[in-house]
């Protein structure tokens, strides 16, 4: 194998690796929106289309959540750049591993075994997708 | 409880649409040289942020009523729709690891949704 090719493949896996770290970073992002939403959503009493709207701007956690959506959604589109989508869309979801460790903390949901179960299985799914190279 | 066939297939609908909005960011991401600006005048990403936008609004609709158990995994098969797409679309391979890498994702999520119940 000449020094050229493996350099390609050294810098192949770098970005690879990148792409992959983005979009982890993307679903600690998510995850934190949601359960933002979710604190700024019990907030609105009685929600129609108006005050979910005007929450948006008044409710801090519900306009926090969604500033967060959004520069998830700008990481994600930088992270698909060089990156392939059939393996960076599947790993969005670690951020049930997340959302369901993050409602254990804030609001006390009970972590049984089944949602343990499928935490593993997920970022055992999402490890196996990461080391996708190029077989 | 039990989940209500509409909530299934506005979750259906929320899967496949954003779906159809990960491809337009992806074909919109392969387009961005330079600056954050281009983030703005690239028709391919707003396709694909409104899909989105269109997809998360479906989601919330559909899971109002009904199980998680149900509704999860039905959401997670945006992931299988999204794998044809970076067939067709992007001639990405699928690979035994992509496959075995996806099926344990899909029965966590499985698992996750029974444990909400």
């Amino acid at each position: 194998m000449s020094t050229d090719s493996t350099s390609v493949e050294v810098r192949a896996a770098a970005a690879r690796r990148k792409g992959i770290g983005l979009v982890v970073i993307c679903t600690a992002l998510g995850a934190a929106g949601q359960i933002l939403i979710k604190i700024g959503a019990d907030r609105l009493v009685h929600p129609t289309l108006l005050s979910t709207f005007l929450g948006f701007f008044t409710i801090p956690p519900l306009f926090a959540g969604y500033c967060l959506y959004a520069l998830m959604t700008v990481i994600f589109i930088f992270a698909l750049k060089d990156g392939e989508l059939s393996i960076l869309y599947p790993i969005i979801s670690l951020t049930y591993v997340w959302v369901a460790g993050l409602s254990y903390w804030f609001f006390h949901d009970t972590l049984n075994w089944a949602k343990l179960a499928g935490i593993v299985i997920i970022v055992t799914g999402v490890a196996v997708l990461g080391k996708d190279a190029h077989k | 409880m039990k989940t209500p066939v509409s909530s299934m297939l506005l979750v259906l609908a929320a899967s496949f649409i954003g779906s159809i909005g990960a491809g337009f960011l992806k074909a919109g991401a392969a387009k961005l040289h330079g600056g954050l600006r281009y983030l703005f005048l690239n028709g391919k990403l707003a396709v694909g942020v409104a899909f989105f936008l269109g997809s998360s609004v479906l989601y919330v609709l559909g899971i109002k009523h009904g199980q998680l158990s149900v509704l999860y995994p039905l959401v997670s098969l945006s992931y299988i729709w999204a794998l044809v797409w970076a067939r067709i679309f992007f001639n990405e391979r699928f690979t035994s690891r992509k496959l075995a890498g996806l099926c344990l994702i899909l029965l966590g999520i499985l698992f996750v949704g029974l444990g909400n119940r």
